[in-house]
């Protein structure tokens, strides 16, 4: 059996599956439901000054997909509602109970030292294993410039990090906001700090839906909505593509990654760790199906370790880091054409339509004398874009063919198309 | 009440307990449901299933339309193609019809999307102020339909839609023809027939009138002289003969006479039924006679058929029901004497087993008796003679025992059009009717605007 324990800038967890900092970890009594479940660790909800803060009823509000399943979901609460001594009275003794799973503490407080010097041994006290500073909340606390008011200046978050680097021994996690355009300077930032880890993304800007009727979004708080945070399996390629970001990034190479953002499966989580994320957190998953969830999160990550060969997570911990790059570097050469098993095929007709009204009309349709329809690759159109394989009902009946073209290994900065090319 | 059972026994039970025989066969689809199952379409282009429909109803994107929340415009899309489509959603034979052309239904799968009841859900659940088409402008034309059935009113409807009036002669006293006469009462409950006539007259422009019987009451050369066209919807009216003697015995009646009694009988417990039955024929009338007979009561229903279950024109379906409700299914057998009491009333029948010589169907020689109180014959309707016997009506062309008619369901007497079972293209479906009084329609608004436009 492979071995899922891991060591996350000094903290140690028999899985890499953590609770994300979120209602799941809100008080010690759901932390301990979790940790009976077997999750490897929780980030706390986060912890603010007294008084705590008061939240608004309704919301969460969700985008659903065709079969009601929750595709993104959104909320507008706020950090935790409940009183600093009441948290930290309760870490002390879930930590106490659980000394084997991670506890991370997760912290919001305004932009002044003397806050920061304050909390952190109380902290500290409570035998926490690490903290993670929210600069990532982006609904209701940046108005009162904390969360992604701070996560969103670079500045701000080198300058908190290294107060707390300063004020406590135990390992700090950045955690930053999506809501920013490259996500990459706050992570330096970070990093300049001092900062042991990162972990990204929190929750988004959104709107989910509107109530047409009403004319007001959801959540609906009265007669009145606001944005909220997007989570839940639609962020999850938005929240790998800035994992991947911070994990190739020359500046921040090395820098630990917790990865958060639509993990519901093992197979999200291994994609993460594949980026080079260390640990994941987990919140939107949990939310809608119970602590449960992890158990077979856990066996598929331990099955396909195993069938792959992988002892640890190490093993294969940013393995794709190196395969993902800037598209200069793709290779001009390289020529996939789509192949329809006819065997499979149902006829629905789906790739006819989408590649001929939309692509590159590289698909023939075939009307028999019965009146039976058949489609039919022109491989001499056909780009590889992907789209009838993406737009087939049946998995596996369209598969995109690689080509031998006999031509070596060419990219952009080398082709003689490009104008500017840097090498001829 | 029919004359040639009223020797036997009345039913042994309640109205009310046999009406709960008789609800929904196919109950309609919740919200949840039809969301579910509407999900579960593939929305395809060029889709099988709206291909094989023969009024050509787009499917995919009706029951995307039903994903959407936007019934009413699933439902504008259904009715457009056809107006009785809450009765095709009802009766249709899905399963050898869009159902069977569903793409699910590959080996993958293997089950289709429910179209027929996702049809009845929109136009179950559709919330139209108004009439949901409007007429355009009047084009002061006159045209008689003969025949409120399915081709009939299909007929009258788009024909009030182009801007024409329309009179509809019935020869019942009820429109909806074999809807509200022949159809299995627990196909279409709550009288859903004489409710989807209503909401089609809703459009306007179109007056019927009961008791008009053609070739009775009512004379094809003078519509012709009195209306800018006619259209004959006039259907199968005579029960085809077995051709043996004792045809006419108490005990032996057609199975479409005892079904209209059956829908229309305001107390069911009133009606004749025999303890042991048989039923001659193979088509969905022959099942739905055979189940029908045996939900009030009948203790033994030998449904018979001279060749085997493969060449049943009843869908494998249909045969389904019948077995579910203990119907005895025996096929390879022959009708050859109507066998009778001493007081000359049925008491069973005698059959000739049957095999296959190369491509003929012969006797073996082998003969067995079936004990029966009575004998339901439902092998086929034709045109029922009366119908077509003024001198005008006489020179229309015929195809077979049916009218005669071009592509445009026009026949040999120009400004006399026909549609529905009395035409020889398609099946005999509602569904293909309901086409044939669409597209007779079309063409009749076209000639006579045409011919105007001409002079």
């Amino acid at each position: 059996m492979a071995d899922l324990s891991i060591e996350f800038c000094g903290v140690r967890a028999p899985n890499p599956f953590w609770l994300a900092s979120a209602p799941p970890t809100d008080k010690a009594y759901n932390v301990v439901r979790a940790f009976e479940a077997g999750w490897g660790g929780v980030v706390w909800k986060t912890l603010g000054e007294d008084p705590p803060a008061v939240n608004v009823s309704s919301r969460y509000s969700a985008h659903h997909g065709k079969n009601r399943e929750v595709i993104g979901f959104n909320n507008i609460e706020l950090i935790t509602d409940r009183s600093l001594e009441q948290n930290l009275r309760e870490i002390t003794q879930v930590k106490k109970d659980w000394p084997d799973r991670a506890m991370i503490v997760s912290l919001m407080f305004p932009c002044e030292e003397p806050l920061w010097a304050g909390i952190l041994p109380k902290v500290e006290a409570t035998g926490a294993d690490a903290i993670e500073l929210n600069f990532g909340c982006p609904h209701g606390m940046p108005e009162r410039g904390m969360g992604s008011a701070v996560g969103q200046v670079p500045e701000y978050v080198e300058m908190v990090t290294s107060w707390c680097k300063k004020h406590t021994r135990l390992p700090v996690i950045v955690k930053l906001t999506p809501n920013i355009t490259d996500v990459r300077l706050p992570a330096r930032a970070a990093r300049n700090g001092g900062a042991d880890a990162v972990s990204l993304i929190n929750t988004i800007n959104s709107i989910t839906h509107l109530d047409l009727d009403r004319m007001v979004a959801f959540p609906a708080v009265g007669n009145a909505s606001t944005h909220g945070g997007y989570c839940g399996t639609a962020v999850k390629p938005i929240a790998l593509n800035m994992v991947a970001e911070i994990a190739r990034d020359p500046a921040t190479h090395g820098l630990p990654i917790s990865g958060i953002g639509g993990i519901g499966s093992w197979r999200d989580a291994a994609e993460f760790i594949a980026l080079g994320a260390g640990s994941v957190q987990v919140c939107t998953a949990a939310m809608l199906h119970g602590f449960r969830i992890v158990n077979e999160m856990k066996d598929g990550l331990s099955r396909w370790m195993d069938e792959k060969g992988y002892r640890s997570i190490e093993d294969f911990r940013g393995k794709a880091v190196p395969n993902t790059t800037d598209w200069k570097y793709l290779d001009m050469n390289y020529k996939v054409i789509a192949r329809i098993d006819q065997e499979q095929c149902i006829g629905c007709g789906r790739c006819y339509v989408a590649c001929e009204d939309t692509s590159h009309q590289s698909i023939a349709q075939l009307v028999d004398a019965a009146g039976k329809r058949t489609y039919e690759v022109i491989q001499d159109e056909c780009v590889g874009c992907n789209l009838c394989e993406i737009t087939c009902p049946v998995q596996g009946c369209i598969t995109m063919v690689p080509q031998d073209t006999g031509k070596p290994y060419m990219n952009w900065t080398q082709d003689p198309r490009n104008p500017r090319a840097t090498s001829r | 009440m029919i004359e040639s059972l009223k020797h036997l026994p009345q039913a042994r039970s309640t109205n009310e307990a046999l009406a709960e025989q008789f609800t929904d066969l196919a109950p309609p689809l919740t919200a949840r449901q039809a969301a579910i199952e509407a999900a579960r379409c593939l929305y395809c282009y060029d889709a099988p299933c709206t291909r094989i429909c023969p009024s050509e109803i787009d499917v995919a994107s009706f029951i995307r339309n039903i994903h959407d929340g936007n019934v009413d415009g699933a439902a504008a899309g259904i009715l457009k193609q056809n107006i009785l489509g809450g009765s095709c959603a009802r009766v249709c034979p899905t399963e050898i019809l869009c159902e069977d052309a569903c793409v699910r239904n590959h080996d993958a799968e293997g089950q289709p999307v429910k179209i027929g009841l996702l049809q009845r859900y929109a136009l179950d659940n559709m919330r139209f102020a108004d009439h949901p088409f409007q007429r355009a402008p009047a084009t002061g034309k006159r045209i008689a339909v003969v025949g409120a059935g399915p081709a009939g009113l299909s007929c009258a409807h788009r024909l009030a839609m182009l801007g024409n009036d329309v009179v509809v002669f019935e020869a019942q006293d009820k429109p909806g023809g074999l809807n509200e006469y022949g159809i299995a009462k627990y196909k279409l409950t709550d009288d859903f027939a004489q409710k989807e006539v209503e909401f089609l007259l809703g459009i306007g422009g179109i007056e019927i009138r009961y008791g008009c019987k053609l070739g009775a009451n009512l004379q094809l050369k003078n519509l012709h002289a009195e209306y800018d066209a006619v259209f004959l919807g006039i259907g199968l009216g005579a029960s085809r003969q077995l051709g043996l003697t004792g045809e006419s015995a108490p005990g032996l009646t057609a199975a479409i006479d005892y079904i209209a009694a059956l829908r229309q009988a305001d107390d069911l417990a009133r009606l004749p039924v025999p303890a042991r039955a048989i039923v001659i024929g193979a088509g969905n009338t022959a099942i739905d006679m055979a189940v029908q007979i045996r939900r009030l009561g009948a203790e033994e229903v030998t449904l018979v058929y001279r060749r085997g279950t493969e060449s049943m024109s009843a869908t494998v379906h249909e045969q389904h029901i019948a077995k579910e409700n203990q119907v005895r299914i025996r096929t390879w057998a022959q009708p050859e004497e109507v066998l009778l009491d001493a007081s000359g009333r049925v008491r069973g029948m005698r059959f000739e087993k049957t095999r296959m010589e190369g491509k003929r169907l012969i006797g073996t020689g082998e003969r067995f008796e079936i004990a029966a109180d009575a004998v339901f014959k439902a092998i086929g309707q034709s045109m029922d003679p009366v119908g077509l016997s003024d001198a005008l009506a006489k020179t229309l062309e015929r195809d077979g025992d049916k009218i005669g008619v071009d592509a445009h369901f026009r026949t040999t007497v120009p400004g006399i059009y026909a549609g529905g079972d009395c035409v020889a293209p398609g099946q005999d479906l509602t569904v293909q009717a309901v086409q044939h009084g669409k597209l007779a329609a079309q063409a009749i608004h076209h000639d006579i605007q045409s011919k105007a436009g001409s002079r």
